[in-house]
């Protein structure tokens, strides 16, 4: 259950398209189930009353979208930030991915979000409803006599399990009350694969990245990935390719995203969200994360907008890469 | 194992003339000397050079020469750029051939014939017309408009001026876009010269060119009462398999690869605006 | 109609097995099934689904065409081609099996994909039918009955048994091959299943799902519908429908250059990628609204147009599951064609 209602937010936005604050809003459109919702961008108050949702369902960050949107519609633009998307939104900014001036943000409180995959789990596949209104979930299906009470917690995403931050680091009006940092163990996984033998990490990886089907959803939902031209995308760039044409080429695709995206992903867990084939991209992230923590010092992409990543931000005081050559030998 | 038509045979580039900057045209035979496969007036066929790619050119030669193919290519892309730095003797594969052909035999025959090209959409007309000229008894009167940025841009000049200008019932209209030295023609761009001429309606006008060149010429067309019926044009669009099946070339339920290249403009009608 | 305990069912893997490679869905470490080979130990999935469909078996993903070796001005060309091996694929769902009818009409048609009918031909189809359709399934409204799949062998499974149906000669074959291990039987069971199956496909939520609006000849009335703009404006671009789908076929030919040769290979492509159309001198669908609304008129108007009225949909509920930001045919077919049947 999230603490913030539809309502509440169904109101905020139709006093902010009616006082003339915004003239769109970008949010989340309910679909043919409770859980699957979709990123809408909203014109008016009926299209508000119609499709507008919000519940545990929605996971999507909606804030890449500015990047297309912003400044396309006359006025600006009412989007609702949870904690986590507004570290994307930083960073996009700090990017000059969009202008800020054509962007209302309102921050919400998230009380985490659940993954509909957790919940076939628990309650079975066949489901007729959800309703998220209380303080647990109830799900009905077609093959239980009665509805399955199940704790939020039970069901959460593995991103909001590790929730890095109930914090809002941007917005331009707050509902709710803001939340802290959280020192979460967001790591440990990371730490278990550094821990492994590289046979067994390699293993590891090649039963996970095995499944990939080079959808591109990963990339294609990163608010980190907003170049206009992937380099995967381009016939010139000599990598360009639409399959795995064999397990060297399998792994290319995914850790060249992850290089390319080092030091700018927020780890919003967007990537691991959206696979189709659940593989846990955002541990490929998480790993240059946590080694720029150690490097670098602690830093969070987009906890502040203008900050420079220590990737891109070259100081004497930086490590040697002898440094973390040893550090490798050391780990193996 | 049965036969493939997406495993290419053999060709090889025999001789290489420059027609224009960006315009080669390329004699092609198999390594034994010989055409490759017979083909219709309009058809295509992909020619590879491995490791760089494939690509869908029309044959330019008229289905009538027994002995070679020719394709007329212009520099613009991965394949293009290659084959214009070949030389005689480079093997390349080729397959097919793909592709609906004008209806040359039934609708074209008898009738007075009209065809209207701008820079390298000759490449595709050249077979028919050298067709039909073949087939000289087959039709009526043959005009030809032909139109080129410049003097230079102007494709097969040689065989235009030598052959096709000096065949009895054969007209040909030359232009280029702006004036030029040693040009003593007609200047001005294809849609307008085609109403200033002013053909006679009855005529099966067949178009090819750049698409707003095409646009422009079946307005003119239109505007001095040329029914779409009557009216033929060529498309091109990204293929791949050639065959209909890759499903790169689909517009609305037709496939260019195979439903096309040469579709009647009025079936172009029936197609979401899409090519 | 033949029928087998479960408790004998590796017995039945391990005989088919003998004579050819078999294939069935095996959960996978992240707790979805995919089609892997059977060999001793490897358990069934109870799953009601793979997430990649079984089209990879006679359009795999990414396949070799051909060879080529390139010396100064010459080629050879190397055709690369073999006779394929006998293959089972155990446990295939109505709505997939009926997918192979819509890819044999593209494979097959003139002229003929020898990749693919090389596989087809050696390759044996065991469906089995439905017991618990997804929320997500509407195989109905394609006329598709998931307690009757289509294949060379139907199968039933219960709790405890397993029941049989040869439907072609290439079925009877295999049937044969097992009867050691199986007995005749009624069909009293089957029926009681099928029955069961059609109270569950009356309550699914998808049910009212209609093809009614689409078609062949509805391109001028549905090609320029203003709903296509808001369907797709939140289109990622990526390729997971196409590529999770059982019935999309559009595929790429590229050349990858292993430093001793050009090997020539086909690969999925996919119609929502903006590269997809796009030639050295321009693209002609230049948006993401464009290539998504190629991707449902397509299956919805194009195909049946050019395949005797056939939808180039299952109904799987594939794209519904997984489609990153959650829209899907079905959300098309609702608001283009309406709800009502």
């Amino acid at each position: 259950m999230q603490k913030v209602t539809r309502e509440q937010l169904l109101n905020k936005a139709s006093e902010l398209l009616s006082n003339g604050t915004v003239s769109c809003v970008l949010g989340w459109a309910a679909g043919e189930f409770d859980y699957d919702v979709t990123p809408k961008m909203f014109n008016c108050v009926e299209e508000l009353n119609a499709g507008f949702v919000f519940n545990d369902f929605c996971g999507a960050n909606v804030s890449k979208y500015l990047v297309a949107r912003a400044g396309k519609c006359e006025g600006k633009i009412l989007v609702f930030l949870k904690p986590c998307d507004t570290y994307s939104f930083n960073q996009l900014l700090t990017e000059h991915r969009f202008d800020r001036e054509k962007v209302y943000a309102v921050g919400i409180p998230c009380e985490g979000m659940a993954d509909i995959a957790k919940v076939k789990a628990v309650c079975g596949d066949g489901i007729s409803s959800i309703d998220t209104t209380g303080e647990d979930m109830k799900v009905t299906t077609l093959y239980a006599d009665a509805p399955v009470s199940v704790a939020a917690a039970d069901v959460l995403a593995e991103r909001c399990i590790n929730c890095k931050s109930k914090k809002h680091v941007a917005y331009d009006e707050l509902m709710g009350e803001e939340g802290d940092v959280i020192d979460s163990a967001r790591f440990d996984e990371v730490a278990r694969l550094e821990a492994m033998s590289p046979d067994e990490r390699f293993a590891f990886w090649q039963n996970e990245l095995s499944r990939c089907i080079r959808c591109n959803a990963c990339r294609d939902a990163c608010p980190a990935c907003t170049c206009e031209k992937c380099v995967f995308d381009n016939p010139n760039s000599g990598v360009e390719n639409k399959s795995p044409a064999n397990s060297f080429e399998e792994k290319l695709f995914h850790i060249i995203r992850a290089f390319h995206v080092a030091g700018r992903c927020t780890d919003c867990g967007e990537c691991s969200r959206v696979c189709p084939q659940n593989i846990p991209l955002h541990l490929l992230n998480r790993k240059f994360i946590k080694d720029i923590n150690e490097f670098y010092g602690d830093y969070q992409a987009g906890a502040e907008v203008g900050s420079r990543a220590p990737l891109v931000n070259y100081t004497t005081e930086d490590l040697e890469p002898g440094e973390v050559f040893d550090r490798r030998d050391n780990n193996a | 194992m049965k036969n493939e038509t997406l495993i290419p045979q053999l060709g090889v580039i025999t001789d290489v003339r420059i027609d224009t900057p960006d315009i080669k045209t390329f004699r092609v035979v198999t390594p034994d000397g010989k055409k490759a496969f017979d083909h219709r007036p309009g058809q295509c066929a992909m020619l590879s050079i491995p490791g760089v790619g494939e690509a869908m050119f029309s044959i330019t030669s008229s289905p009538t020469n027994t002995e070679y193919m020719e394709f007329s290519i212009k520099k613009c892309g991965c394949v293009t750029d290659w084959l214009h730095q070949a030389e005689p003797g480079q093997q390349i594969t080729i397959r097919g051939p793909y592709g609906k052909p004008f209806p040359v035999d039934d609708v074209f025959a008898g009738r007075d014939l009209l065809f209207i090209a701008g820079g390298v959409g000759l490449a595709p007309l050249r077979s028919v017309i050298n067709y039909c000229r073949h087939y000289r008894d087959r039709y009526g009167k043959i005009d030809i408009v032909y139109g080129s940025r410049s003097k230079d841009d102007l494709l097969d000049y040689k065989e235009i001026i030598e052959e096709w200008s000096t065949d009895s019932g054969v007209n040909v209209h030359l232009t280029i876009d702006n004036p030029q030295e040693g040009w003593d023609g007609h200047v001005g761009f294809v849609p307008n010269y085609v109403k200033e001429l002013g053909f006679d309606t009855n005529k099966v006008a067949v178009l090819c060119g750049p698409p707003i060149m095409i646009k422009f010429t079946l307005e003119g067309l239109c505007s001095i009462g040329f029914e779409k019926t009557n009216v033929y044009t060529t498309l091109e669009l990204r293929m791949k398999c050639g065959v209909g099946k890759c499903g790169r070339c689909n517009v609305g339920a037709k496939y260019v690869c195979k439903d096309g290249p040469v579709f009647r403009c009025d079936e172009l009608d029936e197609l979401p605006a899409e090519y | 109609m033949r029928k087998c305990s479960l408790d004998k069912i590796d017995l039945v893997f391990a005989q088919i097995a003998k004579n050819a490679a078999l294939y069935l869905p095996v959960d996978q470490t992240d707790g979805s099934a995919a089609y892997k080979k059977w060999e001793e130990g490897t358990v069934w999935s109870g799953a009601l689904n793979t997430v990649r469909s079984p089209k990879d078996f006679f359009f795999p993903q990414t396949e070799d065409l051909m060879r080529f070796k390139t010396e100064g001005k010459n080629i050879e060309i190397i055709d690369t081609r073999t006779e394929g091996e006998d293959f089972v694929v155990f446990g295939v769902r109505a709505c997939d099996v009926k997918s192979f009818d819509i890819l044999d009409r593209v494979f097959l048609s003139e002229p003929v994909d020898s990749f693919y009918a090389n596989r087809r031909a050696h390759g044996v189809i065991v469906s089995l039918a439905c017991t618990r359709p997804s929320e997500t399934c509407f195989c109905k409204t394609f006329g598709i009955d998931p307690a009757e799949p289509a294949g060379d062998i139907t199968a039933w499974k219960t709790e405890t048994e397993i029941f049989f149906r040869a439907n072609t000669e290439k079925g009877e074959q295999l049937l044969s091959k097992i009867a050691a291990l199986t007995e005749d039987s009624d069909d009293a069971v089957v029926k009681a299943q099928k029955e069961q199956i059609g109270k569950i496909m009356d309550k699914l939520p998808l049910k009212n799902v209609t093809t009614d609006g689409f078609g062949g000849g509805k391109t001028d009335e549905l090609f320029n519908r203003p709903e296509w703009d808001e369907l797709s404006q939140s289109c990622l671009g990526c390729g997971t429908c196409t590529f999770v789908c059982p019935t999309c076929q559009c595929y790429d030919i590229k050349d990858f250059n292993t430093g001793n040769g050009v090997i020539r290979y086909r690969c999925w492509d996919s119609c929502m990628y903006s590269e997809f159309t796009r030639m050295a001198h321009g693209n002609n669908r230049l948006t993401q609204k464009e290539r998504f609304r190629q991707r449902f008129m397509h299956k919805l108007v194009y195909y049946p147009e050019n395949n005797d009225g056939l939808f180039s949909c299952v109904g799987c509920g594939r794209c519904l599951a997984k489609c990153p930001i959650s829209m899907n045919i079905v959300k098309v077919m609702k608001k283009i064609g309406g709800e009502t049947k």
